[in-house]
């Protein structure tokens, strides 16, 4: 997943870096991340990982780092299953 | 008046009458800034005196310390004399929000928001660059850091110098500081950017370009070639991404649809004089144009509801100490800039219908022509289609913010 995630990142992210070379809990905002991106991330999120994500995790808490990111998509597979 | 004399004759300092002394002012010169593309000095100075430029700084920085609701409705009541003017103040304190909100964590921006409040500096905004565009998060020319073989005195180890073609810098020439965007470095992405304080002493500027526009004629937004050397704790700590999505944009948004409503209201209140005029003289027969005088008004009002609860909005999210979901904000701020804009021109052409002839003139007290032309300026500040193509995308993501509280 952490691949699949990383190159999400960089295919929709426009970071300013590419995201192999920052760490699990490094600040995307930092790096960069916009609305428009979080959009196109969480998109592209649903897509490869076959979730669906809620309103409610629609946060800037949310899309702050891989850690969480990765939390998150783990979070949404298992309720699905 | 300024607020010491004020309170030597016993009246109490308040921003609605300073807002309206300096419309006072604005109203005088409107029709001789339009004409000549002139830049309103006797009104940027009467704001001076007034301290309005200082509004937003925060009391302990020596400011008013006034909201971003009281700013908006200062920017409309400007605007109903003299769009540029009121265009003027409204950028000046979108770059002072951003220095409230993104650099009191560094002390040479804590002592430029003082000198902003003690020697009312006026702030211009360097974004838009030519060969890139419209597009804010994307910029060109970079920062160099550490170097500097600029002739304005402080370079070094700290220092940095920057070059840059600004495609529209509004009254550039006139102001005493510049915030410019740049990228962070030689090698950074053009969204990769940072926001640089240069006052004026620190840069040199050379007018590349015109301006002898439509409207908006008293901003002086010329293209202006900037060369800016300074100590690198000049730059505002925050990535400009942050800047940008936080404050520079739903600032921006929020005053300048302030702005339009101010121009819609003045247009309105000419078409009412107007039909006054007309049932006098019909001894109490109302013209036939006389409804959309009641359409004219219930659109400004829908519009004006619009922007209080945008203001609203901001202003609670940003009181809160949790963070705001960036995307809806985004998405309400970007639907009320894209919306006001174009209907704040319905509202002037339905009273452009009411006066007729008397309002295609270019002079005159029912002349809507500078309001037009002003307006015109609304969809293209970040061009709409720009704009609402971004907003479609957001809004797939997240729901609108509809309901009534
Ligand atoms: C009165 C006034 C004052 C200004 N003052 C300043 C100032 O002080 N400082 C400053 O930095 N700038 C200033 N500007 C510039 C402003 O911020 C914008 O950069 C500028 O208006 C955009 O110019 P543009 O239309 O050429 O560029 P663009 O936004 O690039 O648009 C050009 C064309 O391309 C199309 N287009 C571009 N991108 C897209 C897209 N993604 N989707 C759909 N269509 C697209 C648009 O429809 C448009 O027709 C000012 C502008 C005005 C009118």
């Amino acid at each position: 997943m952490e691949v699949d995630l990383r190159a999400t990142l960089d295919r929709h992210g426009r970071l300013d870096v590419p995201a192999a070379t920052l760490a699990d809990d490094a600040d995307l905002y930092a790096a960069g991340l916009d609305s428009l991106a979080i959009v196109n991330i969480m998109l592209a999120i649903e897509e490869t990982f076959q979730v669906e994500f809620p309103d409610s995790l629609l946060s800037r808490q949310s899309f702050s780092s891989i850690a969480s990111l990765e939390r998150i998509i783990r979070q949404l597979q298992s309720e699905s299953v | 008046m300024t607020a010491s004399a004020l309170e030597l004759a016993g009246q109490a300092w308040s921003i609605e009458d300073a807002a309206a002394r300096v419309a006072a002012v604005a109203k005088r010169h409107a029709d001789q800034v339009d004409r000549d593309g002139a830049f309103p000095a006797a009104a940027i100075a009467a704001l001076k005196t007034e301290g309005l430029l200082g509004a937003l700084v925060p009391v302990a920085f020596g400011g008013l310390g006034e909201t971003l609701s009281a700013v908006a409705e200062a920017c409309c009541t400007l605007a109903q004399a003299c769009a540029s003017t009121a265009m003027i103040y409204a950028m000046h304190q979108i770059q002072v929000a951003c220095l409230v909100r993104h650099g009191t964590g560094s002390t040479w921006h804590c002592n430029f928001l003082r000198r902003i409040a003690a020697q009312r500096l006026l702030l211009a905004s360097v974004t838009s660059e030519e060969g890139v565009g419209g597009n804010m998060r994307s910029s060109a020319c970079a920062v160099q850091l550490g170097t500097g073989s600029h002739g304005a005195g402080q370079r070094g180890a700290g220092g940095y110098t920057l070059e840059k073609r600004g495609s529209a810098v509004s009254y550039g020439e006139h102001a005493d500081a510049l915030l410019i965007t740049a990228r962070s470095g030689a090698y950074a992405k053009p969204s990769d950017q940072v926001l640089v304080v240069s006052p004026r002493e620190d840069c040199e500027l050379e007018r590349t370009g015109t301006w002898n526009a439509l409207g908006m004629r008293g901003t002086c937004s010329s293209a202006l070639r900037v060369v800016a050397a300074g100590k690198a704790e000049q730059i505002l700590p925050a990535p400009f991404g942050q800047i940008a999505s936080d404050t520079m944009v739903p600032v921006s948004h929020l005053l300048w649809a302030s702005v339009w409503i101010g121009i819609a209201a003045d247009a309105v209140d000419r078409a009412r004089l107007f039909l006054r005029a007309a049932v006098r003289r019909s001894e109490g027969a109302l013209p036939p144009g006389a409804l959309r005088l009641s359409m004219a008004v219930e659109l400004l009002e829908m519009l004006q509801a619009r922007v209080t609860v945008g203001l609203r909005r901001f202003e609670a999210a940003r009181a809160c100490a949790a963070e705001p979901i960036p995307v809806g904000e985004a998405a309400d701020m970007n639907t009320l800039k894209a919306g006001v804009s174009e209907a704040c021109l319905q509202v002037v052409h339905q009273a452009l219908l009411i006066c007729g002839f008397a309002g295609y003139q270019n002079e005159g007290p029912y002349s809507l022509s500078r309001h037009l032309r002003d307006l015109n300026s609304a969809p293209l500040m970040i061009n709409n289609d720009r704009i609402r193509e971004t907003t479609a995308r957001l809004l797939l993501a997240s729901k609108p913010r509809l309901g009534l509280l």
